[in-house]
């Protein structure tokens, strides 16, 4: 019962992670019908930034995380930014053009991470406590899974606010409906465009670092990110395409199965990948029963 | 923007809101608009008709660039032709599409501060929520309610509401009243009465008795093509109305 409790909690830090990632890729299929496949790679450029801060960083204070988290979201801010002006906006309407340039950009950004850094793993240098474990009677749970938690917490709940709350957030959620209605209100959609590239940037970023961080033993290398993308997108149709509440709902769904199935069925190399395996069978039986998915829009 | 006479008069005619020269629009591979020459004048209602699929809805969407069109497109004295939607908008034209097109999954209230995010350089004090919920008071009440659960009569107030609230001299508004039940087409019929007293109305119409109470001119489309523009009393010739509208009186 208490190893449950421990990977439930890590489960649902697995969920928080495929959550920052599938938000991003959840609200610029929402709002620009583009399946973004180089998602992966801004979370894999978030981590080397991490990493890059970090080891310039005295980790003896611990809230110097918080700038090493920042960075991560910052960059992958920036990349995304970048791709949706230069390289996505010229395609707006070609979307096997669209693919075609994600994944061609996906391929060459890893590319060069290899040729700069290497195929090895680079460790991303953490302050102590988040290393730690926390012992709660006769739980013992990593830190970063709390802090992965939080921070997906922290996100949904931002993104909620923006979403909500202020007029950028109205536009994209008008936009996912009727972009033609709006630009007839007029509003220039592309602006949203790049916003919603933007956020959806450093959400990826950040789950970069807390992927390395919680999840690779503080490691990072070139291709984190794409193995991590074929979840995000489960995620992203399983919650329902567009609706950042169902990729919420959809991330701790696929987290916890994941990580329970991982766990239960042994660590024979026969049953390594039943976790993944698991992932799939909830998208086969949640598109035979819902096709919308979760929350999808009908 | 003066108001206008409540009949047709022999006033001279104010600097036209809307001129086009030939203007062609083609709508998958299809060329819908064949050639269209119209000239809407300022402070004045002119309803649009014509029978179904004659390109009356194409001919305001290619207005304001949601149709691609050619030839000369002047809007409110700017040669508009290949700006994107917005910045036409911006001019100071207000859309209300055929079917509303409200925001389904948003409330009253952020359809309406959706209208006010279109009005680049405005302030919201400037927005006139008081004139909107004065001429629609259900828009108030329901401020808080999904558009989406609103009736279709509600849903064409905040459609017309929505565009009344930045005050914008020119309205393209296509049928106002389909599908509207007899007591939501007079509400509708009011308002757009007293709206024409402030701003341009270019109006797709099919009701002919709306036509004859609310424009002082109309321009009748045929096969892409205007096929008869001139006051609104030309609606007394049945034999006009029969032969473009294929409709009796």
């Amino acid at each position: 019962m208490t190893t449950f409790i421990a990977i439930t909690v890590s489960g649902l830090a697995l969920g928080a992670v495929y959550f920052l990632i599938a938000s991003g890729l959840s609200l610029i299929y929402g709002l620009m019908d583009v399946l973004n496949f180089a998602h992966g790679v801004f979370l894999t450029l978030g981590a080397y930034a991490g990493w890059a801060v970090a080891s310039h960083l005295s980790q003896q204070a611990g809230w110097m995380f918080l700038v090493t988290a920042v960075a991560s979201a910052v960059a992958g801010a920036v990349v995304a930014t970048l791709t949706e002006v230069l390289l996505i906006r010229p395609l707006y309407g070609n979307p096997v053009g669209q693919v075609l340039v994600t994944i061609g950009l996906d391929l060459a950004l890893v590319g060069l991470l290899f040729g700069g850094f290497g195929s090895d793993s680079r460790s991303i240098a953490v302050p102590g406590w988040l290393t730690a474990v926390t012992v709660i009677g006769p739980e013992r749970i990593p830190n970063g899974d709390f802090v992965s938690l939080g921070s997906g917490l922290a996100v949904l709940a931002a993104l909620t606010w923006f979403l909500r709350g202020t007029r950028y957030g109205i536009i994209i959620r008008a936009g996912a409906e009727n972009r033609d209605m709006v630009r007839a209100l007029g509003i220039d959609v592309g602006r949203a465009f790049t916003v919603v590239f933007a956020v959806g940037g450093a959400a990826a970023g950040l789950a970069g670092l807390l992927n390395s961080v919680a999840f690779s033993s503080g490691l990072v290398d070139p291709t984190q990110g794409d193995t991590l993308l074929i979840f995000a997108f489960i995620v992203v149709v399983v919650g329902g395409l567009g609706s950042i509440y169902g990729a919420a709902l959809s991330a701790l769904l696929i987290g916890l199965v994941q990580t329970w199935v991982s766990f239960y069925a042994g660590s024979g190399a026969s049953l390594a990948q039943l976790g993944n395996m698991s992932v799939v069978i909830v998208l086969a039986v949640v598109l035979v029963v819902r096709p919308r998915g979760l929350l999808g829009a009908s | 923007m003066t108001a206008i006479p409540a009949e047709p008069s022999a006033a001279a005619p104010a600097a036209p809101a809307i001129e086009t020269t030939g203007l062609q629009a083609s709508i998958g591979g299809s060329r819908i608009l064949q050639g269209i020459d119209l000239n809407v004048p300022a402070a004045s209602l002119t309803a649009l008709l014509g029978r179904n699929g004659v390109g009356k809805t194409t001919t305001l969407r290619s207005l304001i660039g949601l149709v691609p069109g050619t030839g000369t497109i002047r809007v409110l004295g700017q040669d508009v032709a290949g700006w994107p939607t917005h910045k036409i908008i911006q001019l100071g034209v207000g859309y209300v599409p055929e079917d509303r097109e409200v925001f389904g999954r948003l409330t009253v209230r952020d359809n309406l501060r959706l209208a006010e995010a279109g009005q680049a350089g405005q302030a919201s004090r400037d927005m006139d929520y008081d004139g909107v919920y004065k001429l629609f008071p259900e828009l108030k009440q329901r401020a808080r309610q999904l558009a989406g659960t609103l009736s279709g009569g509600q849903q064409q107030m905040l459609a017309i509401g929505r565009v009344l609230l930045a005050r914008r001299p020119l309205l393209l508004i296509d049928e106002p009243t389909k599908g509207l039940s007899p007591k939501f087409v007079s509400e509708v019929v009011d308002a757009l009465e007293r709206v024409r007293e402030s701003a341009t109305i270019l109006m797709v119409e099919q009701n002919v008795h709306v036509v004859r109470r609310l424009a002082r001119n109309v321009i009748v489309l045929d096969h892409g093509q205007v096929a008869h523009a001139g006051p609104a009393s030309d609606l007394a010739d049945e034999d006009l109305v029969r032969r473009l509208l294929g409709v009796a009186q």
